[in-house]
């Protein structure tokens, strides 16, 4: 590995400093489970690393069922999965998280740094996307707000500019009658890039099983995570019925831009994209339908 | 040479000043700084587990870390397991169930293990194997390694047989494992 510099602020303040001052010389470090990766390969050579661990705002889960989840860039996955209200509330994120790597992964990696990543194959950024999350990121020039749905640019490539911070995670607070679910396709039980994943959130109307709200999020089946959003606007207003999930996994199978590779070819994984979308969907509604959040 | 650093962190239970390269992983600084070389280098890319230490609790890939990132920390390496000449009950499990031939994934199992039991004495199979499931081994087929652990679970807590139904035990006579484990009783 190259010689690097190392710092870790201890604030927000002093993290963004330091991004700006070294610009796109510096790589921001979370669990570094893909970042020390890449510096050993030699494919990102970043003169500082800013582990942002130290930062207390990028290490909190904060929820309220009146103001929603604030979560912390930098919280590890496992973190995520000990949290009752985060396995209570968003089950679907939390299965995302907890599914990723070993248990050693799951005690670095973190949902901002899969994200920052840019991988299409990203576990948690389908299920970030079904549940609307927005990313808030600071930089030399303030603040902004980006959904998640529009983060990924490309492979490897995202929104973020040099000198900015992804620093948290904003998702609405749970409905009465609302869950999500994260599924993936891999050849095996555990610990494998998705060949597919499907994150699916509803809110329901439980007197007729109407859908309120839906939102499907596809991963590994394009340049980036996708956004299915005909199939996620097909169930508002309708009766979750065989029919109503028939139609939206037609429509989130139209919405991704697979390709063939030593995974799976895309023939495969849009025909898998359907059968995620639908179990994906049932899951989200029975959750959904035993909630009972307020 | 490049710019380097002083780090302070607790290897084993002692606190520990040492000099190192921020470019270096925790991996690198414990075998070739510390001269701490339990804990073994394989994938280095987070897969096999092999350089597998408990930090603050949690097991984590020390391949996958850099050394500057211990600061602070309380590190468990497998150096730290014995005390002494008596082995922990994990080794002395792994010796009698022959949960080892090459013995190179055995820092890392070892390790992984102690999370396990340390954050729930009382694992199911299922559990083990989950807890595992970052650590790879070519020799044994895993079974012997998730009886160890099962036998060690029950060790700790002063039971004489597991609390949950085991994986069936291997008893043919002459197995590594006795000979093993006879060999250690001397």
């Amino acid at each position: 590995m190259h010689a690097i510099n190392y710092e870790a602020p201890k604030s927000l303040d002093e993290a963004v400093k330091l991004l700006a001052a070294h610009g796109e010389k510096a790589r921001p470090l979370s669990g570094g489970t893909d970042l020390l990766i890449q510096l050993r390969a030699g494919t990102r050579r970043p003169e500082f690393v800013v582990d942002i661990k130290k930062i207390p705002e990028l290490r909190r889960i904060s929820f309220s069922l009146q103001h929603g989840l604030k979560l912390g860039a930098a919280v590890p996955c496992i973190e995520i999965h000990e949290n009752s209200d985060m396995r209570k509330y968003y089950p679907g994120l939390t299965e995302a998280a907890h599914l990723i790597g070993s248990l050693q992964i799951q005690s670095r990696a973190t949902v901002g740094g899969n994200l920052c990543n840019g991988s299409p194959a990203a576990d948690t950024t389908p299920a970030l996307i079904a549940l609307g999350a927005q990313a808030r990121i600071v930089g030399p020039k303030g603040e902004r707000m980006v959904p998640v749905d529009g983060f990924c640019l490309a492979p490897g490539r995202t929104v973020l500019q040099p000198g900015e911070l992804l620093v948290e995670f904003h998702i609405p607070a749970p409905e009465r009658h609302s869950s999500d679910a994260y599924l993936r396709f891999i050849p095996r039980n555990e610990m494998d890039i998705a060949v597919v994943g499907v994150g699916a959130a509803l809110s329901l109307d439980v007197s007729d099983d109407r859908v309120v709200e839906a939102r499907i999020g596809l991963g590994a089946v394009g340049p980036t995570p996708i956004f299915a959003a005909e199939a996620s606007k097909s169930l508002i207003g309708k009766t979750l019925d065989a029919a109503a999930i028939e139609n939206a996994a037609r429509l989130a199978i139209a919405a991704a831009t697979p390709i063939d590779d030593m995974r799976g070819t895309a023939e495969f994984r849009r025909h898998v994209v359907g059968v995620l979308t639908r179990r994906a969907l049932a899951k989200a509604a029975e959750r959904a339908r035993e909630a009972n959040q307020r | 040479m490049a710019n380097k650093v002083i780090v302070e962190t607790n290897i084993n239970g002692d606190p520990v000043e040492l000099l190192c390269e921020p470019r270096q992983s925790l991996l690198e600084v414990l075998r070739d700084v510390l001269e701490l070389t339990g804990s073994k280098e394989g994938c280095l890319t987070g897969d096999c587990g092999a350089c597998t230490v408990v930090i603050d609790g949690r097991p984590v890939c020390s391949c996958l870390m850099l050394g500057v990132e211990a600061t602070g920390k309380n590190i468990t390496t497998v150096e730290g397991l014995a005390s002494g000449t008596s082995l922990h009950v994990l080794q002395q499990k792994f010796l009698e169930h022959a949960s080892l031939q090459c013995g190179i994934c055995t820092p890392g199992f070892l390790m992984s293990s102690k999370a396990l039991l340390d954050r729930n004495p009382n694992p199911t199979e299922a559990e083990i194997r989950y807890a595992l499931a970052g650590n790879l081994c070519r020799c044994t087929g895993y079974d012997k390694i998730v009886r160890a652990v099962t036998d060690a679970a029950a060790a700790l807590a002063g039971r004489t047989r597991p609390a949950h139904g085991t994986v069936p035990s291997e008893t043919a006579s002459g197995m590594a494992g006795e000979m093993l484990a006879k060999g250690e009783a001397k």
